[in-house]
């Protein structure tokens, strides 16, 4: 028997199984299709300019660019503890003098003076000597420069100009942790009152931690009142955690501004039951404080709702079956029903968790000066320092970490549990 | 939630704390918005409750500061409105037509990779917004679509789509597939099978996307900060700028429209939701 006679074939002979593939084939093509436009929008207007982030981070290639010869010339300065040869002063001196004839040795100046403090004031010097046609060309370079300013003749300067070298740097997600390239090239700490990038890393944790926990405390009970109750009331309860989750947020932002101030209606409160003195109310906005409370209601409604679709789903049956079992209601609770909520709460941590991380109005508006978070730190480098580069490198990081934050939650409970609505 | 007579005591006091529980937390959610109206008809200038408001004083009351919304000097809020809406509704109908398409693809079981893309998609919901605003900046500021209205849309098409796609998905998942099998046997080409039989039936998921859209992009101020110029003002912008400066009730009173409008989108999303689930529960 041969084995085509075991084939089946269709009705215009082709066997079966090459014409099931086919059509899978065609299918599977059609399903891409349709995902393709926004795939490729995305990929183009949103994951490209991430990874480009990437690339600014890291870019050092001004200096690279710069200095060729420089850098070409170092390769043969062996002994870096001492001065550099000859030929590494000519290469610099031919590179600088190109700059100076294009008005590109300003940016120089300013870039090695980061490197190395002090930098700015040399170079400006030698530039004023290369105008007025100072400098010898077919003398020793070596001796002339050294001669302009001791700091020629330090060799440290010389060393900041070769670390300059490589076209990527991390510097800027070492500037992001409060350390930076030492002169010898090894990793060092900024000095301690200087560090002020790790207090915002830790203070964005413990701001995101403490309103997700907050969150979770006053999100459960409600989300269990809202399961447990019959339709006709939850339903009406339902709103006061929808009606927040639809309003702007900086309405809800404006509100608290209005109860926090210090004639607000808060502290009018605390007065009136005597808990503050009228002439001492306290500061509850501008601060900490005035963080938590708005951060917290405004993401309360994220903790409530996953919370909810998955109490939603548990009998109350099994509470009852727990407790004819003899568990007293506590024990109920914790072992049986408590248990099952854990997808809600994970949900729902993740969820305020992420975005309280990442927060930005409302610490802005109500925290003050310590009660901003890294986004705000990140802001404040795109639009008032331009420093662009390290932005991106401090938005990198945050995102590393709200990327890390999902995997794990991925890996523990699967984020097919986020719903909405 | 009355408790059966043979409740003991300790469990009953445990009860009526957790009621207290929740109704403070309630109250926590929900007055911060009922502030803001009776002080935006404050006829004063302050923040605070007059005495006339707490005496009901009718003179303590005006609606100067709506007066100020509609017709004030120098007004940047009939600016500010019409661009917020208009990029508001460029954006929820990008978001619809990518984003439905894209999920009718996901829903297919022939979807290839389709963890990956479906990540890919979503991510614009799960990167903090303020690092999306970066990456979108440099984008726009590279395509010259800086300060456009142009790029403020395509900005919010893509906060907007993760909406659509997870809504309309949900919606999918619970769709039964024969309905368009049998329109193909009887002869329907795909897209008159879409239009008259897919769309109708997952048309709740859709809108209700569509309005999560809506929302986001007639809200969104982190990205919008970075890419507006001064012709592309939105409500949000506006709102900022003056909560920054100083808070005047003119804000107030923009802040109660605001919460209006979220009441009738509450409303409607609310309306969608039950039709949709009584539109899946005939099918299954």
């Amino acid at each position: 028997m041969s084995s085509e006679t075991k084939q089946i074939l269709t009705t215009d002979g082709i066997p079966l199984e090459v014409s099931l593939k086919k059509a899978e084939k065609k299918n599977k093509i059609k399903a891409f299709l349709l995902v393709a436009p926004l795939l490729l929008f995305l990929v183009i207007t949103y994951i490209f300019p991430i990874g480009d982030m990437f690339m600014r981070s890291v870019d050092d290639r001004m200096v690279t660019n710069m200095l060729p010869k420089t850098f070409k010339a170092m390769e043969n300065w062996e002994n870096l503890d001492e001065l550099p040869p000859e030929e590494v002063y000519r290469a610099f001196y031919e590179d600088y003098k190109l700059l100076a004839e294009n008005q590109q040795h300003g940016k120089l100046g300013q870039r090695l003076n980061k490197e190395k403090n002090g930098f700015n004031t040399i170079t400006k010097k030698l530039f004023r000597q290369i105008k007025r046609k100072k400098i010898d060309e077919s003398a020793s370079l070596k001796e002339q420069i050294n001669k302009l300013h001791k700091r020629w003749r330090n060799v440290e300067f010389w060393q900041a100009i070769k670390r300059t070298a490589p076209p990527y740097t991390a510097a800027k997600y070492l500037k992001g942790m409060d350390m930076y390239f030492a002169a010898d090239g090894s990793i060092a700490q900024v000095d301690e009152d200087r560090r002020i990038h790790r207090i915002l890393w830790l203070r964005t944790l413990e701001i995101a931690f403490f309103v997700t926990l907050f969150c979770f405390l006053m999100g459960y009970p409600i989300a269990h009142l809202l399961a447990t109750l019959p339709m006709k009331y939850s339903n009406l309860l339902m709103i006061c955690v929808l009606l927040p989750f639809w309003t702007s947020l900086l309405v809800r932002t404006a509100s608290w501004m209005i109860l926090l101030q210090q004639q607000g209606i808060v502290n009018d409160f605390f007065v009136m039951i005597g808990l503050v003195a009228d002439d001492n109310r306290p500061e509850m906005m501008y601060n900490k404080v005035g963080t938590y409370v708005a951060m917290t209601q405004i993401l309360l409604p994220f903790m409530v709702l996953p919370l909810y679709s998955v109490m939603k789903t548990i009998s109350p049956s099994l509470m009852r079956a727990g407790k004819s079992l003899g568990g007293t209601p506590f024990v109920a609770f914790w072992k049986v029903y408590f248990p099952l909520t854990i997808p809600g709460i994970g949900a729902g941590c993740l969820l305020v968790f992420i975005l309280a991380i990442g927060y930005y109005i409302t610490p802005a508006l109500v925290g003050g000066a310590s009660g901003t978070l890294i986004s705000n730190q990140i802001a404040f480098h795109m639009k008032t320092t331009l420093d662009w580069s390290f932005a991106s490198a401090m938005g990198l990081m945050l995102l590393t970490g709200v990327l890390v934050i999902y995997w794990i939650y991925n890996k523990l409970v699967g984020v097919d549990n986020i719903k909405l609505g | 939630m009355a408790l059966p007579s043979y409740t003991e005591t300790r469990y009953r006091i445990w009860h009526y704390i957790y009621i207290a529980i929740c109704t403070f937390v309630f109250f926590f959610l929900i007055a911060p918005l009922f502030v803001i109206f009776p002080l935006s008809f404050n006829a004063e200038e302050f923040l605070v409750f007059s005495e006339g408001m707490k005496n009901l004083d009718p003179d303590a009351f005006s609606l100067r500061w709506y007066k100020d919304m509609v017709y004030g000097t120098k007004n940047p809020w009939g600016l500010a409105a019409k661009n917020s809406f208009i990029i508001a509704i460029f954006a929820t109908i990008g978001s619809i037509i990518l984003g439905t398409l894209a999920a009718l693809g996901l829903s297919s079981r022939h979807m290839p990779y389709k963890g990956l893309i479906m990540a890919t998609l979503i991510s614009p919901m799960i990167v903090p917004l303020i690092i999306s605003g970066v990456a979108i900046f440099f984008f726009m500021a590279k395509a010259g679509l800086a300060a456009t209205h142009t790029g403020i849309v395509l900005a919010h098409i893509i906060l907007g789509t993760p909406f659509v796609v997870i809504t309309v998905t949900a919606t999918l998942s619970g769709f039964d597939h024969s309905v368009t099998r049998a329109a193909a046997s009887l002869g329907s080409n795909p897209v008159n099978t879409f239009m008259k039989i897919t769309l109708p039936l997952i048309l709740p998921g859709v809108i209700s996307g569509g309005l999560f859209a809506f929302v986001t992009s007639f809200d969104e101020v982190v990205v919008v900060l970075f890419l507006a110029g001064l012709e592309n003002t939105t409500i949000p912008i506006q709102m900022w700028t003056g909560l920054r400066e100083q808070l005047s009730p003119t804000i107030l009173a923009v802040a109660t429209c605001l919460i209006l409008l979220s009441t009738l989108i509450l409303v409607s999303a609310e309306l969608l939701r039950r039709r949709s689930e009584r539109l899946r529960g005939i099918n299954r």
